[in-house]
Order: C-alpha cells, then structure tokens, then sequence
C-alpha cells in the first residue's frame, strides 16, 4: 500500500532559479488625477525594491518667460504654480515685488489678504486630503467636500472674477475693495465649513481601514526631511515646526495667534492629520483675520491699496474719469516704468511649504531674472526614498499624501 | 552667542582669512562671494560649525550675466539657519567657457535636483554629482535654454506670426 | 397634481422629465424602423467613457465637474477610466509639453476605434500663454481634435458645453465615416495607420 507522504520542500540548488525583478512603469498618464510624473519602478512581486522618478512632463519654461514680461504680466504665471491655491502664489509674488520696491501695505490689505491665502490653503488642503480619500478607496468624502471648494471659489470670484486661477491682487493691495456679497459669503463659509470638516474627520480620521492603509507607510525622519530640503506639511509631519508665517512673519501674520500642527512619524497618516489640523488653524486665523477688518469704519474702511502710484494699476472709474489715473495707467501697462536695480528674496508658506520668490532686477522693465523655489519640486527628490520597500498600493497613497502638484514641480 | 551679520562674518573670516571671500550687507540677505573651487569648504564649514549652523539649503539657482567676462555665471546658495533662524546667500562665479563647481550633495541630499535643474537651464557642471542629467527639458535638447543668447519660443513653429504677437524687436 | 394616495402615503410624481426624442422613423406594431447609425449614435452619445488627461490646471476644473456641482455623471459618463483600452473620449485637459508628446500620441493610438477627442483649455488647444521652447503648441500637432474648449481655464459650463457638442458629433456620426477615405487621410496626416 503507498502511503500518502508528504514531500517536503527540497532546497533547489543554488543558482537554479534567478530571483527577477520586474521593471515597471507608474507612467505620466495617472489615474486619479494626480499630475504628470513618472516613476519606473523596480518590483519584486508587490514590494518595491528601487524607484526612479523623472519630471519635466509639464515643463512651461515658466523662468524664461517671466524675463520677458513686465511686472503685472508674471502674476498670471505665477497662477500656475500650484493651481490648487493660486491666491497664495499671487500674493507672494506680489509681495516680492513690494520688498524690491520699499512698498508698505496698510493694515487692512493686510488682513484681507490673510483672508484670501487661508482660503487658498484650506481649498488646496481639501483636495489633497479628499484624494488622499479616493486613492484608499473612499470616493465620498472627494464629493462631499468639493462642494465646499466650489464656496471658496464664488468668494474669489466676488473679488477677481475668476475661479481657479485668480490672478488676484496688484502691487499693493487689491484691484476693487470687497463687496458686501463676498462677506456674506465668507460669513456663509465661515459658518457652515466647520460641521463639514468635522464630518470630514468623523469619516477619516479614526476610520480602522483608512489608518491601516495610511500609518507606516511613507515615512521619513525629520534628519533626512531637512536633509532634503521638505518644508510646509511634509516637514511638519516628520515633526520639525517650521512655518515661514511664524519664522518671517509677512502681511501682518505677527499680529495673529494660530497654532501650528506637527506629527511624529512623518507617514502618510501623520501628513492627513497635520493638513487637517491646518485647515482648522486656517479657520481660526480668518476669523481673527475677518473680526479685524470689520474693526476698520469709515474712511478706512474704503482702504484696499496701498498708495503707490507708480506701481498700482489705478481703478478703472478713475482711469475713465481722472486725468492723474489716466496717465500713470498708461505708463504701468505700456511698461515705461523702469523697476529699480536690486536683488530680493521673498519667501511665503504656500499649500506645501516654503515658496520662495528670487528676483533679480537690473534696471530694466522685465525681471533679469525671475527663479521659483518651489517646494514640490524638492521633496519629490526623496520619493524614492520614501517607497523603498514598502508596496505598490502603499506607494500611491505615498504619492497622493505628499500632494504634488505638477505645475508647481515643473514650472 | 546672537547669530548676526557680524558675527557670521568674524567667524567666517577667521576660517578663511579676510581677502578671499566678499560680503554684501546692503542686499536683503547677508551675500557672500566665495571663489568657485571653495564652494564645499565653505558649505562644510557652515553646516558643520554650531555656532553657525547652516543646515537647510533652501535654494541653489544660476543667473548668466553675458557682461561680465571671466565670471558670466552666478551660482547662487541660499541656506537658512532653522534654529537661530537667519538666512544667508552664498554666490560663486563661473566663467562660461568652464563652468564646473563642486557638488553639495554629499552635505544636502536636497541639492541633487537643484544642481541638475541648474545642469539643464544653464550648463554648470556639479563635480561630484551622482547623477547629472537633464531633468526637465528633454533628453535630446542640446542648448541651454536659460541662458540669455537663447530665445524664448520655439524657432520651428510655423502656426503663430511673430509679427502679430508683437516680437520681432527688443521689448527695452 | 392633487393628493394622489399610495398604500396610504402621498405621492409626488417627477413630471419634469424631460423624454427623449426618438429619432425619425417609421413605427408600426412591435417595430420601429430606423437608421442604424441614429440609434447607434443614441446609444452611443449618452454612454460615452472618457479617458480625463488632466495635465494641470484645467484637470482641476474638471474634478470639479465631475464632482456633484457640475455632475459630469448625468451626461452618461459616470465611469471614467484610465485605460485608453476601455473608453472612448480622450478628454485632453491642461499644457502638453514637448517631452509629454509621444505619451499622448502613444495613449491615442491604444484606444479602439470610434474614438474621439476633446482639447479642454487653451492650452490643449493652442499652447495658450506658454509660446516657449518646450510647450506643444496645441495637441493638433500629434492627434486630430474633435471638439476645442476655449478658455484658461474653461468655467465647468463650457466643460460641460464642449462635451455635450461631442455628444452632438457622436450622435450625427455615419456608421462607414471610420472606413472611409476622407478619415483614412486625416490620419495619415498624422503618420497614423
């Protein structure tokens, strides 16, 4: 009678069988929406064992165009940076030309401009947050929370009549003061938003599903975060504290008190959380930011420039009506108007860290030289390191938590 | 000790001796020239010494300044102090017939892609560099398109009239 | 509308849809007559899988309408995929550079016949504001475009326009019109066999 033996597992000699890894493309083309990147991974079954990332699908050449224009032209350029809260763009661009030309802007442009950046970080941190969401499989909170952007996007359009990429904002100040509308709206805003992103955290937050697919996965320490040059939610989820609002306060972020979230692990849970936390933050400060500006009555209530003639493209009713207005409108847009010789570097706390502005001008109409420090153009460096050895679908929620924005990378 | 300009300049100095680095005061940042082969010794030493404690690269970039024969290519560090929080400009200067510098990846992981983005805009070539390649243009391209005798558009287009877009002239 | 009961609770009806129209034929008991290429461009127009490019700025406002706002789903493009296998409209939304080029011509080529294309922004149209060295200067240079949406970006409304135009296209479209000569040349205007 055979019997029925269990064989056991003969160690094959060695050489026998060549352990293979497969090459494979997370090509430009990207579900999800995410952006155009592409990274040509090496895998051995579903871990990753090496990464490499190329960029420049989305190259504009953003540089080079910007010594071409003058003043006002680069500002929609700079719309296109990180498209997802291209206010912030604007208003620091706007405020390295103010730090080259010695312009100081009063204090209520100040506090509208908080107002507006806040809600420029809170749409880009909404989306972020929301794909982070899809990409583990929850398509609601995607919805539901979009329909709040589509609010902060009718406030903008109260303000520079457009939604996305707003191009809002002059050397200066504003181009029209805020209407009663764009109030009420963020009035609307200010009261329903907090029940959404509540019920936003409820879905998330402490969500068994969602914590095992995003904790551990994508982390960094805070060593090799500085090492590489991580600034904004990405740092601050590996636990170092720095915010440029905080290290150079800029528009009147000093007289405002905000907290600012930091992490611990710097995985993919802790970036959720610490852009959570920030939107609640941005909350507070447009609160304090609004209170303030309401504290303004009368004569200075109708401030929202600063006085700069030279440099403030003038309100059209007086361009039609004032023979001053007429003249200096003439002179700014056929750029006759030299920039004054200098060189300037303005930082600003965009959706993902440190945005900075290097502009360097020789005495000409057009910058001689305009660079972009974009920061998701430097953490991506270390996605490599990010993903070494963890699994394709860990890998894509990777992607997604550090929100890259593929304009602002390639510029 | 209050990290000021004075201070990071005495100690700077006393490293490396007055006379061989230049610094500017009245620029926004403190700015400090460095002659092109000390680049490393100088990031080394600002990142190694506690006092002064240069550990975060924010930026590395190039200006081309077509004018100035012997030293056309600016290569521009900026670091950032996070603890004391202060900044500094670092500036080296390259001649256009032999743009090389060293490479600061082995002190800022950060800088491998800023020094290839420089590689590709302007043809400064990092020593050193793990991997310089392109990394936004194309592979093929064969110019550097930032520097300032290339033009902005694309010379073979045929759709757009360069005398309706109001070209074909110097715009200053 | 009055208070009609059902099993006791009150019924309110939808009388605000809106039917469709059929197209002209000939009816009869237990038949309808008509052209193959109505029907087939019924069906097809109000099923249409798009395949959403989104490069930049212009893939944002097409998140937003396709988010419950502006609700691309009524149209019929409730999936959208991201295998060209699978769908049929390329929906090409934001700057394509240079270095981006054969990535689109290559996801062209990999969908199925019919396919057609929309260019979202100006962008995808022309090269909109980037007339620099590495920006194609409109997709029109490596694929044929069916339908442009004008605009930086386009509001969702003309999103939604530009689709419903396609919609147009594919429900006019002949049954033969992928066979014939005059297509066959627009694509090898294009070095597409």
């Amino acid at each position: 009678m055979t019997e029925n033996k269990l064989v056991p597992n003969l160690p094959l000699p060695s050489g026998s069988i060549q352990k293979q890894t497969t090459t494979m493309n997370l090509g430009p083309t990207h579900p999800a929406t995410h952006g155009v990147f592409q990274n040509v991974l090496e895998l051995d079954g579903e871990t990753i064992v090496d990464a490499e990332q190329t960029v420049g699908y989305i190259h504009r050449a953003f540089e080079k165009l910007a010594e071409r224009r003058p003043l006002y032209q680069v500002t929609p350029i700079t719309d296109r940076l990180n498209y997802c809260s291209s206010p912030i763009n604007n208003m620091g661009w706007h405020m390295t030309c103010e730090k080259l030309l010695g312009i100081q802007t009063p204090k209520r442009v100040d506090y509208l401009r908080i107002i507006i950046m806040e809600l420029a970080r809170i749409s880009d941190h909404l989306i972020c947050n929301s794909i982070v969401g899809v990409d583990t499989g929850a398509f609601t909170g995607f919805l539901y929370v979009m329909q709040y952007r589509e609010l902060i996007y009718e406030i903008y359009e109260e303000v520079c009549g457009s939604r996305l990429t707003t191009n809002i904002g002059r050397i200066g100040g504003f181009e029209r003061n805020f209407n009663d509308i764009a109030f009420q709206k963020l009035e609307k805003f200010l009261a329903e938003y907090p029940g959404v992103l509540r019920e936003f955290e409820n879905l998330f937050n402490r969500n068994r599903i969602f914590m095992e697919r995003t904790q551990g996965g994508g982390a960094i320490s805070a060593e090799r975060a500085l090492s590489y040059g991580f600034t904004g939610p990405n740092l601050r989820a590996a636990g170092v504290d720095y915010d440029v609002r905080v290290a150079q306060p800029y528009c009147s972020y000093e007289d405002l008190s905000f907290d600012i979230p930091v992490g611990t692990t710097g995985d993919n849970y802790d970036r959720f959380m610490v852009r959570n936390g920030e939107m609640w933050q941005s909350l507070r400060i447009i609160e304090q930011a609004y209170k303030k500006v309401k504290e303004f009555k009368g004569a200075e209530a109708e401030v929202f420039h600063a006085d700069v003639p030279e440099y403030y493209l003038p309100e059209k009713m007086d361009v039609y009506t004032k023979m001053e207005a007429l003249i200096w409108h003439f002179k700014i847009i056929m750029g006759e108007i030299d920039i004054p010789k200098g060189e300037v570097y303005h930082a600003v706390e965009g959706g993902n860290g440190e945005l900075g502005f290097y502009l360097i001008s020789d005495g000409g109409r057009t910058p001689y030289r305009l660079h972009f420090r974009r920061p998701c153009f430097i953490y991506y460096q270390a996605y490599n390191e990010l993903v070494k050895g963890s699994m394709l679908s860990d890998a894509i929620v990777t992607l997604s938590s550090l929100n890259l924005i593929a304009g602002e990378m390639d510029a | 000790m209050v990290l000021t300009s004075e201070n990071i300049m005495a100690l700077v100095d006393e490293k490396f001796g007055r006379g061989l680095l230049t610094w500017n005061e009245n620029s926004d940042i403190l700015t400090l020239t460095v002659p092109p082969e000390m680049n490393l010794k100088v990031l080394q030493f600002l990142f190694e010494n506690d006092q002064l404690g240069f550990r975060f690269l924010t930026d590395l970039t190039a200006v081309h300044y077509p004018d100035n024969a012997g030293s056309e290519i600016a290569v521009v560090y900026h670091l950032h102090n996070l603890v004391a929080n202060v900044r500094l400009r670092m500036k080296i200067f390259l001649p256009i017939e032999k743009p090389e510098a060293f490479s600061a990846t082995r002190i800022f992981s950060g800088a491998n892609w800023m020094e290839r983005e420089t590689y590709d805009f302007f043809g400064v070539i990092f020593i050193g560099h793990p991997n310089l390649k392109r990394i936004l243009n194309v592979d093929e391209m064969d110019y550097f398109p930032m520097r300032k005798e290339y033009p902005l558009e694309d010379q073979t287009r045929i759709d757009k009239d360069d005398a309706m877009f109001g070209r074909g002239g110097s715009f200053n | 509308m009055g208070d009609l009961l059902f099993q006791g609770r009150p019924v309110r009806f939808n009388n605000t849809v809106k039917m469709a129209e059929p197209p002209p034929g000939v009816e009869g008991e237990g038949f309808f007559a008509t052209k193959l290429s109505d029907v087939v461009g019924l069906g097809r127009k109000n099923s249409l899988w798009p395949l959403p490019f989104a490069t930049s700025c212009c893939g944002i406002e097409f998140m937003a309408t396709m988010a419950s706002h502006y609700d691309l789903a009524r149209f019929g493009s409730e999936r959208v995929g991201f295998s060209p296998r699978q769908c049929d409209l390329l929906m090409v939304m934001g700057t394509i550079a240079k270095k981006m080029g054969p990535v689109l011509r290559q996801v062209y080529l990999q969908m199925a016949e019919p396919r057609w294309v929309i260019a979202v922004g100006a962008c995808a149209s022309s090269g909109g504001i980037f007339d620099t060295y590495s920006v194609l200067q409109g997709i029109d240079q490596v694929i044929p475009v069916d339908v442009y949406v004008p605009g930086c970006p386009p509001r969702p409304e003309a999103i939604l326009d530009g689709f419903m135009k396609v919609q147009d296209l594919v429900g006019s479209e002949s049954i033969r019109r992928r066979n014939s000569p005059q297509y066959q040349a627009l694509l090898a205007e294009y070095g597409i066999q």
